[in-house]
């Protein structure tokens, strides 16, 4: 009997899981998961740039202006979607927008950029990944906006809409202004 | 009107598909003639019903009415005729009446040839059509109606998505539910008999053309797909293992596994309980391709409508199909084995290998899939799956079937000696060798892989030349080929194409990325691309920057290649039209990057990918050999209702 049952038993645990991916997508809303680092100062990172690799950026170069922090990867197809909006944010002038290609190769990375266009100001290389985690990112795309003195104000998981940048990201901008 | 004419369609669709899930199932259990057959006519009805439906909403894209939102949404008055056809499906709600549309098709199909059938075994088969129907309207209908209007009137539309702007994107999606869909025929047979209980070699018989002919759309789908993502992404690539294109390729695996299990059921009786599961899988993983593309619960570049209350829907709905049916194989399934016992070595162990390296496959993938949810539900931490996990698995799990193939068609039911086939297979396997070694050191820029993937398709294909030889050579028993070996080979001979394909695209493709001047030439492979410029135009609904490029061989111009970069007047979304020059043994494909200051100069992309279309060939050998099983004479032959299994 157990033999039989098995299937179903499999399919109920399935049926948990994606039911609990439902609901966790519906709490979620808009994708904006409140993130731990919210208010909070951006985590230390000290990370090479993409094209000169003997450069590295670290959390206190930053300082000083307001950046939009892009997680991206040229092996992540919904950061394709993402990148037209990316590119007009970089374009108005509102914004410093900084790359961080996540667990990627360098020449992939340089040639998606050459391929698509390259909206960032600068590009920093987290290509094990490890950085990610202090920053609690879990996938690409995902945004980051840090104010001037280096907090975190915004986070977006997943790819930035036209919707998205209207309804959440500008407004976020004007009271960084 | 018209758009409210197609909504009352779709609930008159809705009451005739309970009529059908209930009427003739009641009379099937409760012995009424009369109940059993109003099947026939219902289903009939229930096309038409759909048929106008979905003809409401496609005449509203060809006349423009943006009054209706779904078509204020996806197309716009720059739309050119015949993609106003395509945009129907071209988001959610659409899609889903394709999908409506597609299994009325199939249903009113069984409906018409079934003449064999019991009449009790056809009431049930399309009653349970009939609640799979049910689901589906009913999910349109409460959540994601297409015809709801636009007050006040929209004056222009928004656009369809360029992506889809494509004419890939016409048969793509409609094979791929075709072969989805069609595995419900499959699925509401194997109820069926768990109902009846009578889970003989009968059902199994009637349902394996329906599973051929679906599978072989399926694989047409996928192929059609992926040839469509590698000329229309600008990527150069041609599989993924993005969860939408996994969300396929899972039912296709369980599919494959289900046709070898139903040969084995049909013609010696094992293998009962497996089959009924397998083909309860193969659905159950189309609606489970269906949650995953259409939940938002794995974000993906096909996701393209993600709504929680949808989400919910789907998965009650899923519970309901799947694991209702799998409830009712628990009750039910064949107590113990009841068929023909078979020796260890035989063919009915070769194609168990099959099944189960399939299965484990799917597994695989499923849990690849899933695997980020499930790190995300259980709070485990950050772990990314991509192309290396799935790459490495599959290869691991594939090695062993491609050598397994030529065994299966080579040995007998029931016991064999494995010195026969051995004997049989060795000069084969001794040629497949000397091939991979003169492809290890003759082959143009090849590598390792290069000689496995001529290993491999050597292997495959002498092997089935063998099968087909031995065919040729048998006297006097029975036909020498009957539509089901010949539909095999031709599968199995598609196995070895694409391996070849896929080794050797992967081991000698070259690409090069390289700013050009107007006038500057580059050497790749012999070929050399020389870059004219770049024009701008303007076209229908989009702004474009037209490249021209020479490429010859030795002097000899081969072509003239246009690749485009375009921008599209609504969204402003900009897309990269790569351009291709295929012939069997290469494609010259050249993308467009970026303009790179002004004079002229742009950053291209330039590939060459020797045998690339082989991948595609070997599909398409796969998808020919299940339509041409399906022409078997002995699923034509009445069967009478003691027939033995």
């Amino acid at each position: 009997m157990i033999k039989r049952l098995l299937p179903l038993l499999v399919f109920i645990a399935l049926a948990v899981l994606l039911g609990a991916g439902v609901l966790m997508n519906a709490g979620r809303d808009t994708k904006a998961i409140p993130s731990p680092l919210l208010g909070k100062p951006a985590p230390d990172f000290a990370l090479p740039v993409l094209d000169e690799p003997e450069r590295v950026v670290s959390k206190a170069d930053l300082l000083g202006q307001p950046y939009l922090l892009n997680v991206w990867g040229s092996w992540c197809p919904a950061c394709r979607d993402e990148h037209p909006v990316i590119t007009d944010l970089a374009r108005s002038g509102r914004i410093r927008v900084i790359g961080y290609d996540y667990k990627d190769e360098a020449d992939e990375a340089r040639r998606w950029l050459a391929q698509f266009g390259n909206p960032y100001a600068l590009v920093i290389v987290d290509a094990d990944g490890r950085a990610a985690l202090d920053w609690g990112i879990y996938g690409a795309p995902e945004t980051f906006l840090v104010d001037a003195g280096g907090m975190v104000r915004w986070k977006f998981v997943g790819p930035l809409t036209p919707e998205v940048v209207q309804e959440q990201l500008l407004p976020q901008l004007e009271a960084l202004e | 009107m018209l758009p409210e004419l197609g909504l009352a369609s779709l609930a008159l669709a809705l009451m005739l598909a309970l009529a059908l899930a209930s009427l003739p199932l009641a009379g099937a259990q409760f012995g009424r003639p009369l109940w059993m057959a109003t099947a026939r006519p219902l289903a009939y009805a229930l096309l038409i019903a759909v048929v106008v439906s979905y003809g409401l909403l496609t005449w509203a894209f060809v006349a423009q009415d943006f009054s209706v939102e779904y078509v204020a949404r996806n197309s716009n008055s720059l739309l050119p005729l015949h993609y106003r056809f395509t945009a129907v499906w071209s988001a959610h709600e659409g899609s889903l009446l394709l999908w409506i549309l597609i299994l009325a098709f199939w249903t009113a199909l069984v409906a018409r040839f079934s003449r064999s059938l019991p009449a009790p075994v056809l009431a049930r088969v399309l009653s349970v059509l009939g609640k799979v129907a049910v689901g589906f309207l009913a999910f349109i209908l409460f959540t994601s109606n297409p015809f709801t209007r636009l007050l006040p009137e929209a004056a222009e539309g928004h656009d369809m998505n360029p992506l889809l702007q494509d004419p890939g994107m016409i048969f793509h999606p409609p094979l791929l539910y075709t072969g989805y869909v069609g595995f419900a025929v499959a699925f509401a047979f194997a109820v069926a008999a768990l109902l009846d209980g009578r889970m003989d070699a009968r059902w199994v018989r009637w349902s394996r053309p329906w599973t051929n002919v679906a599978w072989a759309f399926l694989t047409l789908g996928i192929a059609l797909g992926s040839f469509w993502a590698y000329y229309e992404l600008g990527w150069g690539g041609w599989w993924f293992w993005d969860p939408v294109e996994n969300a396929s390729f899972m039912p296709w695996l369980v599919g494959a596994a289900l046709l070898h299990s139903q040969a084995v059921t049909e013609k010696r009786g094992s293998f009962r309980g497996w089959t009924l599961l397998l083909a309860i899988a193969a659905f159950s993983l189309s609606l489970l391709g269906t949650f995953l593309v259409r939940s938002g619960v794995i974000t993906s570049v096909h996701a393209f409508a993600s709504d929680p209350g949808r989400g919910l829907f789907i998965l009650a709905f899923l519970g309901i199909v799947i694991g209702g049916s799998l409830a009712l194989y628990a009750l039910r399934a064949p107590r113990g084995e009841t068929g023909k016992p078979f020796a260890p070595v035989s063919r009915e162990t070769f194609l168990l290998l099959n099944n189960l390296l399939l299965s484990a496959a799917t597994a695989m993938i499923l849990l690849g899939t899933l695997y980020p949810l499930l790190a995300e539900a259980l709070d485990l931490g950050k772990i990314s799956v991509g192309p290396p996990y799935f790459g490495l698995l599959f290869t691991i799990l594939m090695v062993p079937l491609v050598l397994l193939v030529p065994f299966g068609p080579l040995s007998r039911w029931q016991r064999e000696q494995l010195g026969q086939p051995l004997r049989w297979l060795a000069p084969w396997a001794g040629l497949a060798v000397l091939a991979a070694v003169l492809a290890w050191f003759a082959w143009p820029n090849g590598t390792g892989k290069t000689a496995f993937g001529i290993l491999g398709a050597a292997w495959v294909a002498g092997g089935t030349l063998r099968f087909v030889w031995n065919r040729l050579r048998s006297g006097s028993r029975g036909p020498r080929f009957t539509a089901e070996m010949v539909g095999m080979s031709l599968a199995h001979f598609g196995i070895a194409v694409f391996v070849a394909g896929v080794l050797l695209t992967e081991s000698t493709s070259i690409e090069r990325d390289v700013a050009a001047a107007p006038g500057t030439s580059f050497e790749l492979r012999g070929y050399t691309f020389e870059f004219r410029g770049a024009e701008h135009y303007q076209g229908p609904n989009y702004q474009a920057d037209r490249g021209t490029i020479v490429v010859s061989r030795d002097g000899r111009p081969i072509t003239t290649m246009h690749p485009e970069k375009r921008a599209y007047a609504s969204g402003g979304q900009v897309m990269t039209e790569a351009a291709l020059d295929g012939a069997l043994h290469r494609d010259l494909y050249v993308a467009m990057g970026e303009p790179l200051d002004g004079s002229g100069s742009w950053a291209l992309r330039l590939y060459v990918k020797p045998w690339i279309r082989l991948i595609w060939l070997g599909g398409l050998l796969m998808a020919l050999g299940g339509f041409v099983v399906t022409f078997d004479r002995r699923f034509r032959r009445p069967l009478g209702e003691g027939t033995p299994a």
